[in-house]
């Protein structure tokens, strides 16, 4: 296992960072200059989302062609999610919809999801709340980034029943992805310039495990003197985020924590339908919506909101130096989010999905040069 | 037979027998001990009860004052028995004193006791040891929206119900591989279908109508799977409360856009904690919300959020009303209803007040004005005491 010292760092490590240091490479264009990017619609509002991204992106001539995927959730064989992994390897990009973990099979079936991310090692989940102008939330001015480790702790899936009714889950927290996912959360705050970073764990009650994991923390931060470094409980963490949010600014935290926080911060700025996440490994980098949700219940009925997989989808053309682009299309997704009358049924509007990415697609077309009149 | 098959025997045989059941049967009809045949810890000559008190660390030992303060004042018949916890002693000398005790007493108010860090991971956290050697299963904590405090959300009324001794506060861990560790986390089924009995008969008894298990079985598909396998057993034996399961992320998000779809909510450990601190926040701090920790059979009474408060301690300005409104809870479990009710309006209506309202609450009160207020609010209502 290597460790992550940032001396002794490859440089094939550095290519995971999202911010290009001119080490990095983006996945390499094929002939002609278009990405190949693996598309998983996954399911629930998956599919209906993806494919308004692959309209958004035609209509903008975005040089990216998208090889889709289909994970079917109702099999037990992990030949489709296996596939999928496949095809990432082979792209090393890939946008995803959420795919359903039914509760009522077997529990050798193990979370696609989960499968995908511990497979690619996809070690760090990075999500950016922010409040959006356009937005009404009983919050201002948040501005808070999650980096949650995406690998291990509490989603290890490893479990067994020794004794008959009593269940043992093991939560797994190891030296190096916890110098690592800290290492990253350090030079990702370092990058954008941000001031603090908050450990966030149960130390008190987990000695070991998370007083591992805030022992690492506590080491990276030592070799970054410019940033000021701080840990909170969680308990304490998810009361001050209820209110005063506005004290954060880089959280960097074990799985489970993350998921819990990043749901309340999601929550915070105004839902699970407007913040994007990413995922990003070594060598691999998976986009999907923050709070993963299937959105079962408001599936295929057009009240969904796009916003989310749309700016997953820009970050996802940050990552392939496709920065134009990227900004076109967020620039367009924030404008329109400023119109209330274009909100969707989760921020407390009635618009549809489809009145959403029409006047994104307008807003485009108004802007840029790229496209002429259709 | 099984605790499930004798709690049903025991409830249909219930009417014959009129509560003397406990004894026939032996511990385990005990486990589950309806509010009917319930008796309160025994008073001693004189109609006093003795109660064991822990300050504890931080503002605890300061609103443990005031509380006898207060209960001196009402001519409460309650005695305390101070039982005091060093936090930075290595031996467990001290916690097992205020352990007998509690045995002894039956009834307990603590304030939170430090766990410091810094000492080495043989060194348990003294208030898990307390739960877990009392066996106090179930943590309930009752959020809502107070009238006079100023929050985001409005028409809170959330009760939380929290199993309290495993889960992952099992603080079983080790290090096989240097650089790995494993915590374990337990779930059982005899403690999953404890509390969430004691969840739905709690519902029941307050006529609450839907009870909602907190869960994450899509990736804890054996532990947090078995948990609500177990909630769902338990529903159906009653027909008229509403169940539904959600996962703790999903529930979470909920709590900050709408939490005023839930209604009782029942969960394993570490969601507990953190659940219960996002309501805390919700309905304005941890200075307003009092929790309770009931066992089969002990209580122990103690602030909602468990925060020690070492920066606030001995300046003043600590918020007495959890600290307060727990010793409510606390003469409530000793049927003492009268006096539990004119200190809860009393407190009541000092919290109404925003020039009382301490700085947590943002205001600029301070800790004695807010006491003395209520003091004064029981005595100008209450026939028993005189003017001083």
């Amino acid at each position: 296992m290597w460790s992550c010292q940032t001396d002794s760092c490859p440089s094939a490590f550095c290519a995971a960072h999202p911010q290009r240091q001119g080490e990095n490479i983006p996945p390499p264009a094929k002939y002609g200059g278009r990405h190949t990017v693996t598309l998983i619609p996954g399911d629930g509002i998956g599919p209906e989302l993806l494919n308004h991204v692959r309209e958004v992106f035609r209509f903008s001539c975005v040089p990216v062609d998208f090889e889709v995927v289909h994970v079917n959730s109702a099999l037990e064989t992990e030949v489709d999610i296996n596939n999928a992994i496949t095809a990432i390897r082979r792209n090393g990009v890939a946008l995803k919809g959420n795919i359903e973990t039914k509760h009522t099979m077997a529990p050798s079936v193990k979370s696609r999801n989960n499968l995908l991310r511990t497979s690619l090692d996809l070690f760090a989940n990075v999500m950016h709340c922010q409040s959006l102008p356009g937005v009404q939330t009983r919050h201002k001015n948040i501005d808070i980034m999650i980096i949650r480790e995406n690998t291990e702790g509490e989603y290890s899936s490893l479990e067994h029943e020794s004794v008959s009714g009593v269940v043992e889950s093991l939560k797994i927290i190891t030296r190096n992805n916890s110098l690592r996912i800290a290492e990253y959360a350090f030079r990702l705050a370092r990058e954008k310039g941000r001031r603090k970073v908050t450990a966030v764990h149960k130390a008190n009650i987990m000695k070991l495990g998370d007083g591992l994991f805030l022992e690492c923390c506590r080491e990276v931060a030592s070799g970054y003197p410019d940033i000021t470094f701080e840990s909170m409980i969680v308990d304490n963490t998810t009361m001050q985020l209820v209110s005063k949010p506005q004290q954060f600014d880089v959280m960097v935290m074990p799985n489970l924590y993350g998921n819990i926080v990043s749901n309340v911060c999601a929550g915070l700025v105004g839902g699970p339908g407007l913040v994007p996440g990413a995922n990003y490994g070594r060598d691999y980098a998976v986009f999907e919506t923050a709070t993963r949700n299937t959105g079962k219940s408001i599936a295929n009925r057009n009240i969904a909101n796009p916003t989310a997989m749309l700016l997953a989808s820009c970050m996802m053309l940050d990552h392939l130096e496709l920065y134009d682009h990227a900004s076109s299309i967020r620039n367009a997704v924030l404008t329109t989010m400023n119109e209330t009358r274009l909100h969707t049924a989760d921020i407390g509007g009635q618009g549809t999905t489809l009145e959403v990415v029409q006047s994104i697609m307008r807003f485009i077309q108004s802007k840029g040069q790229l496209t002429s009149d259709l | 037979m099984t605790t499930r098959s004798l709690r049903s025997l025991s409830g249909a045989l219930k009417p014959l027998f009129n509560g003397h059941l406990s004894r026939v049967y032996g511990v385990s009809a005990c486990n589950q001990r309806h509010k009917s045949t319930y008796a309160p810890p025994p008073a001693r000559y004189g109609g006093r009860h003795t109660v064991t008190l822990i300050p504890g660390d931080g503002i605890g030992p300061e609103l443990a004052n005031h509380v006898r303060e207060l209960f001196r004042f009402c001519c409460v018949p309650v005695d305390f028995e101070v039982v005091n916890v060093d936090s930075s002693m290595a031996s467990e000398d001290d916690i097992n004193n205020a352990i007998m005790a509690i045995r002894r007493n039956g009834v307990a108010l603590k304030g939170n006791i430090e766990t410091n860090h810094n000492l080495p991971p043989s060194y348990k956290s003294r208030n898990n040891l307390l739960r877990t050697t009392l066996d106090l299963y179930a943590n309930v904590m009752h959020c809502q929206s107070l009238p006079g405090v100023r929050t985001r959300h409005r028409n809170i009324d959330i009760m939380i119900i929290r199993e309290n001794t495993e889960g992952e506060y099992s603080s079983l861990e080790h290090e096989n591989v240097p650089g790995v560790v494993e915590c374990l986390k337990i779930i059982t089924k005899t403690k999953s279908l404890r509390i969430a009995d004691y969840a739905f008969r709690t519902a029941r008894a307050k006529g609450r109508r839907r009870v909602t298990a907190v869960h994450k079985a899509n990736i804890m598909k054996l532990g947090d799977g078995l948990f609500l396998e177990c909630c769902k057993e338990v529903a159906c034996g009653y027909p008229e409360i509403s169940f539904d399961s959600m996962i703790v992320d999903n529930t979470s998000m909920q709590l900050v856009s709408r939490p005023q779809q839930f209604d009782v909510m029942v969960m394993p450990n570490l969601y507990g904690n953190i659940v219960s601190n996002v309501c805390a926040g919700l309905v304005g701090g941890p200075g307003l919300v009092p929790g309770a920790n009931y066992g089969e059979d002990y209580a122990v009474f103690e602030t909602g959020t468990r925060n020690t408060g070492k920066s606030i301690a001995n300046r003043n300005s600590a918020n007495p009303t959890a600290m307060l409104l727990a010793s409510c809870l606390l003469l409530d479990h000793l049927r003492l209803h009268a006096y539990a009710s004119m200190i809860r309006r009393a407190i009541l209506s000092t919290v109404t007040e925003t020039r009382l309202h301490t700085a947590d609450l943002g205001g600029q009160g301070s800790t004695s004005d807010v006491v003395q207020s209520i003091m004064n609010a029981i005595q100008s209502t209450g026939p028993q005491t005189l003017s001083i």
